[in-house]
């Protein structure tokens, strides 16, 4: 018996193995090979030689204003995206789930954004709000309609560019969310709500007591992975505002990582190293509070 | 309360191309439960039973006829301005909250000039928590609850507001056998103590039969026949009824009328005073009684014992099923032979239907030469 428990626990490592492999090569690896060069002053790729050990990168980062802008543009976009979009996804949802006609057409609309390539969405996004020698963009067109001056959103001030950014990325991980949305509101069993129709119940109590509830597992998923989403956004600023970053203002902390790697400044891998860790505690202490919250609000 | 079903009919329209018809889930019924009882709405599944008990909820509208509760005409009410009770097949409870808060949802719900404090909320929640034994749950979540123990919830749930009708679609069938008998009296006691007139739904006879004051056997979204359960058995009206009702299933035979006896195959089983003519022979199990000198011979299949009584498996050429059951008690098992056994009929379990329409024939029987 014992023998055989033992067996087949070794078929089971045996089945997992290509996994860990994969996994301890490109992850595990890496990501204490990270740790250690974060503690390494002024590690050099070519020759790979280093002053001493010590927290002096952590020191310099922390105090180098590039960074301290990327950290709060980061927290500014993801405090502002995350329940921005999931909150729109979840009334798009619910109005999703609740006509039949044209419901199929709505579905397909609102999830084209997800297959649309990112180069033809900077495109549009280029239409809608650069300022160019030949017009002001569509969304300066509208401001300029309603009376408004005209905002350079692309190369102007600070919070037109942050608006940008904003827009750009809850246009983008919108679809996704109503995609999880939808299917988890439409698996909820019809009975519940005939259960609620019997009782008198009113319809915003049935969203707050009954629907809520039943799919917050969905949401909770789509605000943890959010949280990470937005972490880590880079891509988006690029694609907006181009490639150098710290001249925008816009960089975010994994921008500034690869600026560190791969940047015109770039060639300091432990100022890299450093900016990646710290940016791998803030994730995980969001992802703790954010599980600690759903233990008490979260059902099942 | 009394509840008046007026010529009710339920139409569900064709949907597209694949469902072209119109369905008549319900068809012209036509019923009045008096006040206080329990009611069973029987049939085989897509009878229109469901439909019927979703239209006295109100979470479907009928096509045409009334539905009145005592003098009030509710045809046009929404569900929750009738004042009923409905509990779920799949009991509905909601699982993120505990077994209080699901039965005070319904109490949370009032408004105006009916809102309750919250303290004669829970009085009343803890009442009907007692009602049906579940007082010690309160805290506990359906998730962590029994099936039966569920059900109980649900019913508690649907009576917290005190409703004027009860109704409970197939309350029984997600439970196991022993739980199903339980449950039942249950729901026998609850109902009698509260007096709530109570209407429910079930496909199995037996708990139809167990517990109802009436019946109502449906099939095709048509009323068959309703009466108290005893006398629907003991006098079905057609072959349906006969055949639904009863376990083991009533034996039903290919018969003729010929020179006043009636003849199943060879055998001439009773005298009867009746038109010549071809007729379906229905004999309930009970009916037969073993005779060495009996006037129905079938090849014996095989005896199976099942302690007060034995069920006698035989075959006949003029049976419609492969088998004919019979049920028969323990001291007249010495009467059956080895290879064939043979029968009296006894005339009052015997039932004569039409080939056609297979309506019942009314005809005096006997017992052959007397």
């Amino acid at each position: 018996m014992k023998k055989k428990l033992r067996d087949s626990s070794l078929k089971g490592w045996l089945y997992l193995l290509p996994a860990i492999l994969f996994l301890g090569f490109f992850m595990v690896y890496p990501l204490i090979d990270v740790f250690v060069y974060s503690f390494e002053e002024g590690y050099n790729f070519a020759s790979q030689t280093y002053f001493g050990t010590g927290i002096y990168n952590y020191f310099y980062i922390l105090h180098d204003p590039y960074f301290l802008q990327a950290v709060k543009n980061t927290f500014i976009l993801v405090i502002i995206t995350v329940p921005l979009s999931t909150g729109i996804a979840l009334l798009i949802s619910v109005g999703l789930n609740s006509i039949t006609a044209l419901r199929n057409f709505l579905q397909t609309i609102y999830f084209l954004p997800y297959v649309t390539n990112t180069l033809a969405v900077g495109l549009v996004f280029m239409i809608l709000f650069k300022k160019t020698a030949y017009s002001d963009g569509l969304a300066n067109l509208l401001i300029n309609w309603f009376g408004g001056s005209s905002v350079d959103f692309i190369e102007g001030p600070y919070w037109a560019k942050m608006f940008v950014l904003c827009f750009y990325t809850i246009w983008i991980v919108m679809p996704f969310k109503i995609l999880i949305l939808t299917s988890a509101l439409s698996s909820i069993n019809q009975d519940y709500y005939n259960a609620a129709r019997v009782d008198g119940t009113s319809k915003f109590r049935i969203f707050m007591r009954i629907t809520l509830p039943m799919i917050s597992p969905m949401i909770f998923y789509l605000v943890i992975t959010g949280f990470i989403g937005a972490f880590k956004a880079y891509s988006d600023a690029v694609a907006l505002f181009g490639t150098d970053l710290n001249a925008a203002e816009m960089n975010t902390i994994v921008g500034y990582v690869y600026d560190m790697l791969y940047g015109d400044s770039g060639g300091y891998p432990s100022y890299a190293s450093a900016a990646a860790i710290i940016l791998f505690v803030i994730v995980l202490t969001i992802t703790c509070i954010n599980l600690l919250i759903s233990k008490k609000k979260v059902h099942y | 309360m009394e509840v008046i079903l007026q010529n009710l009919t339920k139409k569900f329209p064709g949907r597209g191309r694949k469902n072209p018809d119109e369905v008549t889930a319900v068809n012209d019924f036509n019923f009045e439960i008096p006040d206080g009882s329990l009611i069973g709405l029987l049939g085989p599944s897509g009878c229109g039973k469901s439909t019927t008990l979703h239209l006295i909820s109100g979470l479907l509208k009928p096509t045409s006829g009334k539905i009145f509760f005592g003098e009030d005409d509710v045809t046009g009410l929404p569900p929750e301005n009738r004042g009923i009770g409905l509990v779920f097949q799949n009991y509905a409870l909601y699982p993120h909250l505990t077994v209080k808060q699901n039965i005070l949802f319904p109490l949370e719900n009032l408004k105006g000039k009916d809102k309750l404090s919250k303290q004669e909320m829970l009085e009343k929640a803890q009442e009907a928590a007692r009602l049906v034994q579940i007082d010690g749950l309160m805290e506990r979540k359906p998730g962590e609850l029994s099936g039966g123990q569920q059900q109980r919830v649900a019913i508690a749930r649907a009576l917290v507001k005190m409703p004027r009708v009860l109704l409970l679609d197939e309350p029984l069938s997600n439970l196991d056998a022993r739980l199903r008998l339980q449950t039942r009296e249950e729901i026998r006691r609850i109902q009698q103590e509260t007096g709530i007139t109570t209407i429910f739904v079930t496909h199995d006879q037996e708990e139809a039969m167990s517990i109802s004051d009436q019946i109502v056997v449906m099939k095709d979204g048509i009323v068959q026949q309703t009466g108290k359960p005893q006398e629907v058995y003991d006098d079905p009206l057609n072959l349906f009824v006969a055949k639904f009702l009863g376990n083991p299933q009533i034996n039903v035979f290919h018969g003729e009328i010929k020179g006043n006896r009636l003849y199943i195959g060879e055998d001439a089983v009773l005298d009867i005073q009746g038109t010549e003519r071809e007729v379906y022979v229905g004999i309930r199990p009970e009916g037969f009684v073993p005779k060495a000198d009996g006037p129905l011979s079938c090849g014996l299949r095989g005896v199976e014992v099942m302690g007060r009584d034995i069920s006698v498996v035989t075959f006949n050429k003029a049976s419609l099923a492969p088998a004919v059951r019979s049920i028969i008690s323990t001291e007249n098992m010495a009467d059956i032979g080895s290879t064939t056994a043979r029968f009296a009929v006894l005339p009052h379990k015997v039932y004569l239907f039409d080939k056609e329409t297979e309506e019942r024939i009314y005809y005096k029987t006997e017992a052959v030469g007397q």
